[in-house]
């Protein structure tokens, strides 16, 4: 019985990294944390995969913040990602900036920071590291793969590009494909970064902390309120003031939602890297599941003895209901064993990382059915 | 865990061992759990209440959300070898067009409904002047998850309009089965196993 709760650590991948821009990545590290005890023949592990922003720091404090895991109320011992049964591993994905390698490493041609010569990845590319990882860790079947967002995409696309070795998967909140609007989002938080003189082409990081904060901090924003719905925005704040009883006729902040969106842009750019920012939301934006199959996504399935479960929220408008049905329909097209629900949340795209107690039911039994290990 | 409805278990019995089957209005998932476990069957349910839809995927069953008469035009012909269509047909918008896509997704399609013509309706209707409430209808009229009544001799009709193949049928009264003479005032319940 190997264990280890490992909060963090990272492997050199042993090869280089072939990524689908054509280029190839050399010396790539890889962050990830474990948690609950790999069982002896290795059919145990569930890998979770993280949203943009998030990190392997799901069950255990993150080490900037000091705030706990961004999915302990899922992750854990006796909760619905079960750390007394299962192996679960979480790494950090390639282009990010908690450990794993991204625009902010150092080049090991030039032994400066990559910065903009960080080669444009994707979806795919996050994936493929993640699978390295995993032979590096002789870990030669996921019992599960599990993502919310983001990390939705990276488990649909473990379940197309490697379907003999996911048992399961489990898909939340996420898309088969970046619409246009998911896009102009992104663009939004791009052109934020990028007009900010202290951004400098990229190349921030010498400059001793002059980094593209005020940026990033935009980027933030504009991103958080896709992930909230307009409903939970009013209960929240409506159109209350901050801290005082009058409007100022100025622009400082004087509504709540001003006051709150600003507080995650001035906390976000403590832990996050702009240019990172840069190359995930560019990975999201080229995710697009069917491309490579014709445009038909069940295409990207055939064959497949994965199980799915698929899970929306009714006021998720980034990614709303309607994907989450076309990957349910291409999966039924291609045969394979799929379960959906769209769920009830007040909190928009937000909800899977809530508290939903149907949402946690539901992993157990996903996760506990095809035998148990 | 609930009891199996009477209709419910004569299907159950007349499910293959390992078939592919695909459960309409599925419920929490009551007879698929059941068809799992007798039957080794592989068992897909559907469910228009997403509470339902999430108890049953918390028994680890797999269901989808959605809706007969949209959704099952997504599935490719004869995908299954049993469409389960149990004491839902009634509550559909156009059962008609959700029969077609039964015997067309499924090699053969299990169809159960409550029987209007069952003697104790018409003895309600005629004496008592008023929309039956009975025990396998027992909401009001305006109530009624039940908006398209039917009768053996009617459903009958329209297998025969429809062109489909009958594989087999059975009747309930109370919760025992009855014989085919007289079904449409006897019984109180029918099965019926279609197919293209």
């Amino acid at each position: 019985m190997q264990h280890a709760d490992r909060h963090s650590q990272s492997v050199k991948l042993d090869s280089p990294l072939p990524l689908d821009c054509g280029k190839q990545l050399e010396g790539v590290e890889i962050a990830y944390a474990s948690h609950g005890a790999l069982n002896a023949d290795k059919s145990n592990a569930i890998l979770i995969c993280h949203a943009l922003t998030g990190d392997q720091y799901v069950a255990s404090d993150h080490p900037v913040t000091g705030k706990p895991g961004w999915w302990t109320r899922m992750v854990g011992p006796g909760r619905p990602i079960d750390t007394d049964r299962y192996h679960v591993i979480c790494a950090n994905v390639l282009g990010s900036c908690m450990g794993s390698t991204g625009p902010a490493s150092i080049c090991p041609v030039t032994g400066k920071p990559y910065a903009m010569d960080f080669p444009v990845i994707t979806i795919a590319d996050m994936v493929r590291a993640q699978a390295m990882l995993l032979d590096h860790l002789g870990i030669e079947k996921l019992h599960a793969v599990v993502g919310g967002s983001m990390g939705g995409m990276q488990a649909l696309s473990w379940a197309a590009q490697y379907p003999a070795c996911v048992g399961a998967a489990a898909v939340i909140a996420s898309t088969s494909r970046h619409s246009a609007q998911n896009i102009a989002f992104h663009e939004v938080g791009r052109q934020a970064i990028m007009a900010d003189p202290s951004w400098q082409g990229g190349e921030y990081y010498d400059d001793g902390g002059a980094a593209p904060s005020a940026g990033l901090a935009v980027a933030r924003m504009a991103a958080h309120i896709t992930y909230l719905s307009e409903a939970g925005l009013t209960e929240k704040f409506g159109r209350r003031l901050q801290d005082r009883d009058v409007k100022t006729f100025g622009f400082d902040a004087d509504f709540q939602i001003e006051s709150y969106l600003r507080h995650q842009g001035i906390n976000f750019v403590e832990r996050f890297d702009a240019n990172s920012y840069l190359y995930i939301t560019r990975a999201m934006d080229y995710f697009d599941l069917s491309e490579a199959h014709g445009g038909l996504l069940a295409q990207a399935f055939a064959g497949t003895t994965t199980r799915f479960c698929l899970i929306s929220f009714n006021t998720d408008w980034l990614y709303p209901t309607a994907e989450s049905r076309t990957i349910l329909q291409a999966l039924h097209a291609a045969g394979a064993d799929a379960s959906f629900v769209e769920l009830e949340s007040a909190f928009g795209h937000d909800a899977f990382l809530l508290e939903n107690a149907e949402m946690k039911a539901i992993m157990r039994g996903f996760l506990n059915d095809g035998g148990t290990v | 865990m609930t009891e199996l409805r009477p209709d419910q278990k004569i299907i159950a019995a007349h499910v293959a061992d390992g078939a592919r089957v695909l459960d309409i209005g599925c419920g929490s998932g009551v007879l698929m759990q059941e068809l799992v476990e007798t039957r080794a069957a592989d068992v897909l349910g559907m469910e228009i209440n997403p509470a339902k839809v999430a108890a049953a995927m918390a028994r680890g069953l797999s269901v989808a959300q959605g809706d007969a008469l949209k959704d099952l035009v997504h599935y490719p012909d004869q995908s299954f070898d049993y469409v389960i269509l149990s004491q839902t047909l009634q509550a559909v918008k156009r059962p008609d067009l959700v029969l077609d896509e039964l015997v067309r997704i499924g090699r053969q399609a299990f169809v159960s409904f409550p029987n209007f013509a069952h003697w104790r309706v018409r003895l309600s209707l005629l004496v008592g002047g008023r929309m039956p409430v009975t025990r396998l209808l027992p909401e009001q009229w305006y109530d009624t998850p039940n908006i398209h009544h039917v009768t053996v001799d009617d459903f009958r009709a329209l297998i025969r309009d429809r062109g489909f193949k009958q594989d087999g049928q059975w009747f309930l009264s109370g919760d025992t089965q009855t014989g085919r003479g007289a079904a449409n005032l006897m019984a109180e319940h029918a099965v019926f196993l279609l197919r293209r």
